[in-house]
């Protein structure tokens, strides 16, 4: 019993110094999709505990995975790939409707609610060195809400009071 | 409710409310001024009488029939263009429409929520029957040809961009993410904001579906 305590603590101790810390994400989902349709979005939180940025993702049911961001400006909304999102040290960066997200692309499945899907993420730290976070995004029915709209949303009617 | 406004300026006020509201939608500016602009009657803004929006449509359902608009005469029409690859704002604005459609209730059965694709290359037939039913059972997604889905979108005012991907297959759009609701004689007279709630749309979905046939 004691020594299965002292054992992990004595293990965690003895890691280099340079291992790059873990990086904590959160309630990773992805929005279903229909039969043939050919991309979805995928979201969820992450905690760096050092500035790091996640530059990449992939995933074995998509052909590639973008990191998209999203701005909706007037009634028109756009979408653009960006190369990398920043993880400022112990902040919570929200993936999510409405913002910053993933693309998966070329998907070679439909995905039901329900479902989990594979994910990899891919963390740069800032010597530049790259880790591999693979996980599995609960599958959400396709009218999943989206927060950040409804914010924006509550947003719009303190204006128009 | 319009105190202080006589029903001339009033019309002006919506003329200008959808003016500013197409403005919008094609230099990207901010819909501050829009939803300031909207009547007591409604909460989106109205579409003038004399406003160009088109009065039909010929599209093509998934199961290659042709639609028009006076399918649905006697029922209030909700007309969104959007593309199924869309992550957000087209699942969004459905899903309020369904929501929307849900609080009717029995009244519900009188509207019709139409999904018309700006992507018609990626948007097949049968991803377009399974799409917005996924959102409402009644919902439905209506096609034209790639060659004609720019002068549609032209036609409704409607704005979109391809953006080229990194394959010729992930190209983005972007579009604009407003609601049309046409009445039941098939006259055009909402735009409804993406920022509009689901209650907010029914309310006004309900106030078309009261007035005469």
């Amino acid at each position: 019993m004691r020594l299965s305590l002292i054992l992990p603590a004595f293990c965690l101790a003895a890691l280099p110094a340079t291992v790059q810390a873990q990086v904590e994400i959160h309630t990773p989902w992805v929005r279903a999709t229909v039969p043939q349709q050919q991309a979805t979005g995928a979201f969820f939180s992450l905690v760096s505990p050092v500035a790091a940025k996640l530059v990449a993702a992939r995933s074995p049911i998509a052909g590639r995975v973008e990191l998209h961001t999203i701005q909706i400006q007037g009634e028109v909304m756009s979408m653009r790939p960006i190369s990398e999102i920043p993880l400022p040290a112990n902040e919570v960066v929200n993936l999510a409707p409405g913002g910053a997200h993933l693309m998966l692309l070329e998907l070679k499945t439909s995905l039901k609610a329900g479902e989990q899907a594979p994910l990899i993420l891919v963390v740069e730290d800032e010597k530049g060195e790259r880790k591999e976070y693979p996980l599995t995004a609960e599958v959400r029915p396709l009218d999943a809400p989206s927060p950040t709209l409804q914010g924006q949303h509550e947003h719009r009617h303190e204006q128009k009071n | 409710m319009n105190i202080g406004m006589n029903k001339k300026t009033r019309v002006t006020a919506q003329r200008h409310a959808f003016a500013a509201f197409i403005l919008a939608a094609l230099l990207t500016t901010s819909s501050v001024a829009l939803s300031a602009a909207a009547t007591g009657e409604f909460h989106a803004p109205e579409i003038p009488a004399d406003a160009r929006l088109p009065k039909n449509f010929r599209l093509t359902d998934a199961n290659g029939k042709t639609r028009v608009l006076a399918d649905w005469r006697g029922k209030v029409v909700a007309l969104f263009f959007g593309y199924t690859q869309c992550p957000d704002a087209c699942p969004t604005g459905l899903a309020r429409a369904a929501q929307a459609v849900r609080l009717l209730g029995t009244a519900g059965k009188e509207v019709q929520v139409i999904f018309v694709t700006l992507d018609p290359m990626r948007d097949t037939p049968a991803v377009l029957r399974e799409y917005p039913i996924a959102f409402h059972p009644d919902f439905l997604g209506l096609f034209a040809p790639p060659a004609q889905t720019p002068a549609v979108a032209r036609a409704f005012r409607v704005f979109y961009r391809v953006n080229p991907g990194a394959t010729p297959q992930t190209y983005t759009l972007d579009h604009g993410v407003q609601t049309y609701v046409y009445d039941k004689k098939g006259k055009p007279r909402l735009a409804i904001s993406h920022a509009a709630s689901a209650e907010e749309m029914a309310e006004d979905l309900r106030t078309l579906l009261a007035e005469k046939d």
